[in-house]
């Protein structure tokens, strides 16, 4: 990536009291990106998102917007648009009047802003008109404009969503932070917003940091993933990268649908010619499927028909549980009887047991 | 033996649970003010054994004498004086003492529990203390007034004060209650709408206050107005206790002439007229908050 960063975290770090809430992160934005923070509640992910957006300080490190030091500016001097998991829409303010706030308090005096005395104010006419014509053009990208009039309690979670948005993209920030904007939308709507962001994101052309703990919307939307665990980044890179070589364990637990099968070395595992016995392994179910000839059996406990797949439990003459998936007409076996299981060696990670860090298959052996 | 129909056994369950309050509520609230409705229509004296029926001429007492007017005045400037006051003040109080939870916690609760000891306190015990604070000669007010170089004032028995004196007890006795409700609303407010007032644009102390606080504090508000208005039309005890209506009628208000008339001269009928006025006056308050007011503030 050779586009200009356009926010930079440097060594931020944030402490509430005695704990560490945040520790010596360092994240890059650059232009044009869509960047998503990923982790588990608690990790520090939403703390970031303030701290980029001006509502929270870094305790120590620098926040650079375009290069400039900007730990004096408060949120609306930074011009970053946020859009809140709870939508944070004015209840008592019309769709119009929400997606118009941020434009009546940047163009209209105190006094331009009194309800029906403000209109007599010099010069507020025109800028009446402006904002008139930008919330009608926001309106129209996401199809609020039939509910322009209407009170946000009386909207719908995704048209409380798209107000959210519309109220972001009306001032033309130079970015948008969004912060698990998708998380109380229904599974289907969930889907069809996410496709909208994205394209929103063409359209604007500005860069988005999205902060979710669903790996699958980080996956499917971002072009830079950013896994953060603990209050520290744990990887950072495009979703390949983290799905193909994640950097330790975590990272691979985290990423991906089905979660990752570890074997210990006493696992069973053991006997696959040319790897290190001190190593954990770790094989994603989607890369161990029933083969004839595989290299190592399992007892079949359940498979799940999916349709497209058929996931299956299983479990190794050890005791230990492993997740395979197979293609969808694959004829499932018996309960209790044995699978032989096969796995290209290139798709094997390798971890260290004891900092759970990866290890190229070079190191290892 | 034979069961009865579902249908039949849950109207009898019902019955069980709703009848005797229902029958209470009739016996206890219903009732009596029937009552009073009907003898405010005749010229029944407590302890007689018959009454004659006078039609309106009670309501054209309470209406047309002067002092039922003066009565009537009186409650009506002093509700207009201890509304806004006591409201805005336990307003302001109430958003100074939630921003201090933030930098001193601790004595933000002791400045809470010192504004609430009032509303905690009885009214005619804080009476006495009152008499002492206002006495002519020996009251501190009186001498701090001397010592500023001012001048001593009647503050209970000068005719043209005494109405605001009592207007300022009865805002004191009620700042507390309201900043406890106020309190309330604020921290139900939710943080995200002021991040985002401020993301907005919005974030200094004005437009913060205008955007967010005062729109979301509404149905706050206007339960608070709704409490403070009904208490002061029921101004009583400090009537009673420190001025007795006086002098000369200037701080008469309609629950102490309802207590004078009925109590003390024992004229039940008129005393019920002017239970009625009463009762009308906060039925039509009520009625206000539900119809009105209410739609407009919880943003439907």
């Amino acid at each position: 990536m050779t586009s200009q960063a356009v926010l930079e975290l440097r060594d931020v770090t944030r402490r509430f009291g005695a704990s560490t809430v945040l520790d010596a992160v360092n994240v890059t934005v650059r232009d044009g990106s869509f960047t998503a923070l990923l982790g588990a509640s608690g990790c520090g992910k939403s703390t970031t998102l303030r701290i980029m957006a001006g509502l929270d300080r870094p305790t120590e490190g620098e926040v650079l917007l375009s290069g400039e030091n900007v730990a004096d500016k408060t949120a609306y001097e930074r011009n970053i648009a946020m859009v809140f998991q709870s939508y944070a829409l004015y209840p008592h303010l019309t769709v119009f009047q929400n997606i118009a706030l941020p434009l009546t308090m940047r163009h209209l005096n105190a006094f331009s802003r009194v309800p029906g005395l403000g209109r007599l104010a010099p010069g507020s006419a025109t800028a009446r008109e402006l904002i008139t014509k930008k919330v009608t053009e926001t309106a129209d990208i996401l199809s609020l404009a039939d509910l322009l009039h209407r009170k946000p309690n009386s909207l719908s979670g995704g048209q409380k969503q798209r107000v959210a948005l519309g109220r972001a993209l009306v001032r033309d920030p130079v970015m948008f932070l969004l912060d698990e904007p998708l998380s109380n939308l229904d599974a289907r709507l969930r889907v069809k917003m996410r496709s909208e962001l994205v394209s929103l994101h063409k359209r604007t052309d500005r860069p988005f940091v999205y902060v979710t703990h669903d790996q699958v919307e980080a996956m499917a939307m971002a072009d830079q993933i950013i896994v953060m665990i603990k209050g520290k980044v744990a990887q950072a890179g495009s979703p390949r990268d983290l799905y193909d070589r994640p950097a330790d364990k975590e990272v691979a637990a985290f990423i991906g649908t089905n979660s990752i099968n570890f074997f210990e070395p006493d696992d069973g595992l053991g006997q696959m010619n040319g790897y290190p016995v001190n190593a954990l392994i770790g094989i994603r179910p989607e890369h161990l499927a029933p083969a004839a000839g595989g290299h190592f059996g399992a007892r079949l406990e359940t498979a799940e028909f999916l349709g497209s797949e058929t996931v299956l439990g299983l479990r190794t003459e050890r005791g230990k549980e492993i997740l395979a998936i197979a293609p969808g007409d694959y004829p499932v076996p018996a309960p209790g009887s044995e699978v032989r299981l096969g796995v290209s060696p290139e798709r094997l990670h390798l971890f260290d047991r004891q900092s759970g860090k990866r290890l190229n298959a070079e190191h290892a052996r | 033996m034979r069961r009865l129909p579902l249908a039949a056994r849950d109207a009898l369950t019902n019955t069980w649970l709703v009848g005797p309050a229902t029958l209470a509520m009739l016996m206890f609230i219903f009732l009596p003010v029937l009552i009073v409705a009907v003898l405010s229509f005749t010229d029944y004296q407590f302890g007689a054994r018959s009454f004659g029926w006078i039609g309106l001429e009670n309501y054209e007492k309470l209406f047309g004498s002067a002092l039922g007017r003066r009565a009537i005045t009186n409650t009506l400037l002093y509700v207009a004086i201890v509304i806004p006051a006591a409201v805005g003040l336990g307003l302001l109080v109430a958003l100074g003492l939630h921003r201090m939870m933030d930098w001193a916690p601790q004595l933000s609760n002791v400045l809470r529990s010192v504004y609430f000891l009032p509303v905690a306190a009885t009214l005619v015990a804080m009476s006495v203390a009152w008499q002492m604070v206002l006495h002519p000669s020996l009251g501190v007010v009186n001498q701090t007034l001397v010592g500023l170089g001012g001048e001593p004032r009647n503050w209970l028995s000068d005719r043209s004060i005494v109405l605001y004196t009592l207007a300022v007890i009865g805002i004191w006795q009620t700042v507390g209650y309201n900043m406890v409700l106020f309190l309330a609303g604020l921290v139900a407010i939710p943080p995200e709408l002021y991040d985002a007032a401020e993301v907005d644009g919005a974030g200094g102390n004005w437009s913060r206050f205008w955007t967010v606080t005062w729109p979301m504090l509404g149905p706050t508000t206007l339960f608070v107005l709704v409490i403070t208005a009904t208490n002061a039309f029921r101004v009583f005890e400090t009537v009673a206790t420190l001025t007795q209506g006086g002098p000369a009628f200037a701080s008469d208000t309609l629950v102490y002439a309802l207590y004078r008339e009925g109590f003390v001269y024992f004229k039940a009928g008129y005393a019920s007229a002017i239970t009625m006025v009463f009762f009308a006056v906060l039925l039509t308050l009520t009625l206000m908050q539900f119809r009105i007011v209410e739609r407009r503030v919880h943003y439907r």
